[in-house]
């Protein structure tokens, strides 16, 4: 079955090296943790579901207040809402209330753990930032000390010029992949996306993670001023845990468009079919 | 083909599906959770080994929060309690027990005595909350000196007067009991571990912990007991409450809340 999907794609059926057995490892172990990161993530900020900009803030203290998801009405048949800056939006269903009238952040299915749970949510998000950052420094390291960040994900200039871009966008809205030996190299959009997640936001993510712990505080001091105090911290790592998300589904969508079979064996085995 | 395509898509979004609803069976996992656990060791050996020296930023007098937040117990209701309060907590006295050359027990006017440190710092809620306050009151080190350690003693465990309710918001694991927590030694000495007395320039509230709270900088609000009574130096947690340290920490929040 596989084969004939291939061969109806024009592949030519030769399996070549595409993915390090360090990409391929990394890459696994990264799934893993960003998944759990980002659910016991959602089931943390469900304990606080406000943002706040600088130092501090509280329900008592809301002057810095830029974001919340609640709920308002009758306990029978709450709303609930996302609240940005002044504007208020009806997320009923979805954020502030979901289920049978259950008020809570974000919904169950996307919390882990599903029900309310601050204690456990942390335990497992600290394992995981960990695993991360050791598994994150296991792929730089071999990144770096290989080429493949500066050979692979890095854009060359002539990469980023308007025509060249413009070309990538339109091969990308027409659905157009690369074949054949093409396959073998990252587009311009691709780098831009690989390489802008996992030396920007990736790095955002941790660092503001780092400075929203009282002990690191104490021990790297420039942590807070880097990022304009803890509250700010906490909204940083939101916005771009959010836009981890969104390239994880980009991601996902390109993997199943572009042939998710060869895709996923090329991530399993290292040899993808061009 | 698309068709084909399209059914392993969905085959593949629902299998992951299944396999995260899967996962809350996962938390009840006694070897899982103590592979967890591992990482709050070395959490704590990371954070000890870049800053065990450390200090708590310290904020302006401008930076103090218009309102801070009171949170936990806003009044203990036990009998005992609101005798004190009655009083002014002219009846109250800290205990200093357990492994100590000189166990004592000291009154609030004589503690308002002792050589004070002030300091502006933020309390970070493990909800995620923020506050900034001014704290007064003597270094917890300096107290514990005056006691003498015995060599061998390892935590310092404050009790407190509240018995607290939990809050279901918070969600997991609730019940009542009485309040306490734990330090070790190493945050017990810490220059900004301070017995806070005063809170920006007025004696402590009753909701923040009247007459006497514990402010220990480097970790998160949870740990600065409110209402406390009595300090034991001890070399085990066992035999205090579930023998993890805090009335939290017994309900699976981490004991080394550095993070």
């Amino acid at each position: 079955m596989a084969s004939m999907a291939e061969s109806a794609d024009g592949h030519s059926g030769r399996l070549v090296p595409r993915h390090t057995g360090v990409v391929r490892l990394t890459h696994w172990i990264n799934a893993l943790a960003i998944v759990l990161l980002l659910m016991t993530g959602a089931n943390i900020f469900n304990a606080h579901p406000r943002l706040y900009w600088g130092m501090a803030g509280s329900v008592d203290q809301r002057a810095g207040q830029w974001l919340e998801i609640g709920a308002s009405g009758p306990a029978a048949a709450p709303r609930g809402y996302l609240e940005l800056g002044n504007t208020r939006i009806d997320t009923t269903g979805v954020l502030g209330v979901s289920g049978a009238n259950v008020v809570v952040g974000y919904p169950g299915w996307a919390t882990f753990p599903s029900q309310r749970d601050l204690a456990t949510a942390r335990n497992w998000h600290f394992f995981f930032a960990w695993v991360i950052i050791l598994n994150g420094l296991l792929y730089l390291g071999h990144g770096l000390w290989s080429g493949h960040i500066r050979r692979d994900l890095l854009p060359r200039l002539g990469e980023l010029s308007p025509a060249h871009m413009w070309h990538d966008i339109v091969s990308h809205a027409k659905l157009q992949f690369p074949k054949g030996e093409a396959m073998l190299r990252y587009g311009s959009l691709q780098k831009i996306a690989y390489a802008g997640t996992a030396l920007l936001l990736v790095p955002l993510v941790i660092l503001t993670g780092m400075t929203m712990s009282p002990g690191l505080n104490a021990a790297f001091p420039f942590l807070n001023e880097m990022f304009g105090g803890r509250q700010s911290a906490r909204s940083l790592h939101w916005i771009a845990a959010n836009l981890i998300l969104v390239f994880i589904l980009v991601h996902l969508l390109m993997v199943v468009l572009s042939g998710p079979i060869n895709q996923l064996r090329g991530m399993i085995t290292g040899k993808l079919k061009i | 083909m698309m068709d084909m395509i399209s059914r392993r898509g969905l085959l593949t979004i629902g299998g992951s599906g299944l396999l995260l609803a899967g996962c809350d069976s996962l938390v009840g996992n006694a070897k899982l959770a103590a592979v967890l656990r591992a990482s709050e060791q070395a959490t704590q050996r990371w954070q000890r080994l870049v800053g065990r020296d450390g200090l708590a930023r310290e904020f302006s007098a401008a930076d103090v929060s218009p309102v801070f937040k009171v949170n936990g117990t806003h009044e203990p209701t036990e009998a005992a309690y609101q005798a004190m309060k009655a009083n002014g907590f002219a009846d109250w006295k800290l205990a200093i027990t357990g492994m100590v050359h000189n166990p004592m027990q000291i009154g609030l006017a004589d503690l308002r005595r002792l050589p004070a440190r002030t300091q502006i710092t933020r309390h970070d809620c493990v909800e995620g909350w923020s506050a900034i306050g001014q704290w007064t009151g003597p270094q917890l080190g300096a107290l514990l000196k005056a006691a003498g350690v015995k060599t061998g003693a390892r935590y310092v465990v404050f009790r407190c007067a509240d018995n607290y309710g939990g809050e279901v918001s918070k969600g997991g694991a609730q019940s009542s009991a009485q309040y306490y927590e734990s330090i070790d030694m190493v945050d017990a000495f810490h220059p900004q571990t301070i017995l806070a007395h005063s809170m920006n320039g007025a004696p402590l509230p009753v909701g923040h912990g009247a007459p006497l709270r514990l402010r220990v900088e480097r970790q998160l609000g949870y740990k600065h007991a409110k209402y406390v009574m009595e300090i034991a130096v001890v070399d085990s947690l066992a035999g205090f409450g579930r023998g993890k340290g805090g009335y939290w920490p017994d309900r699976g929040y981490e004991w080394y809340a550095g993070i």
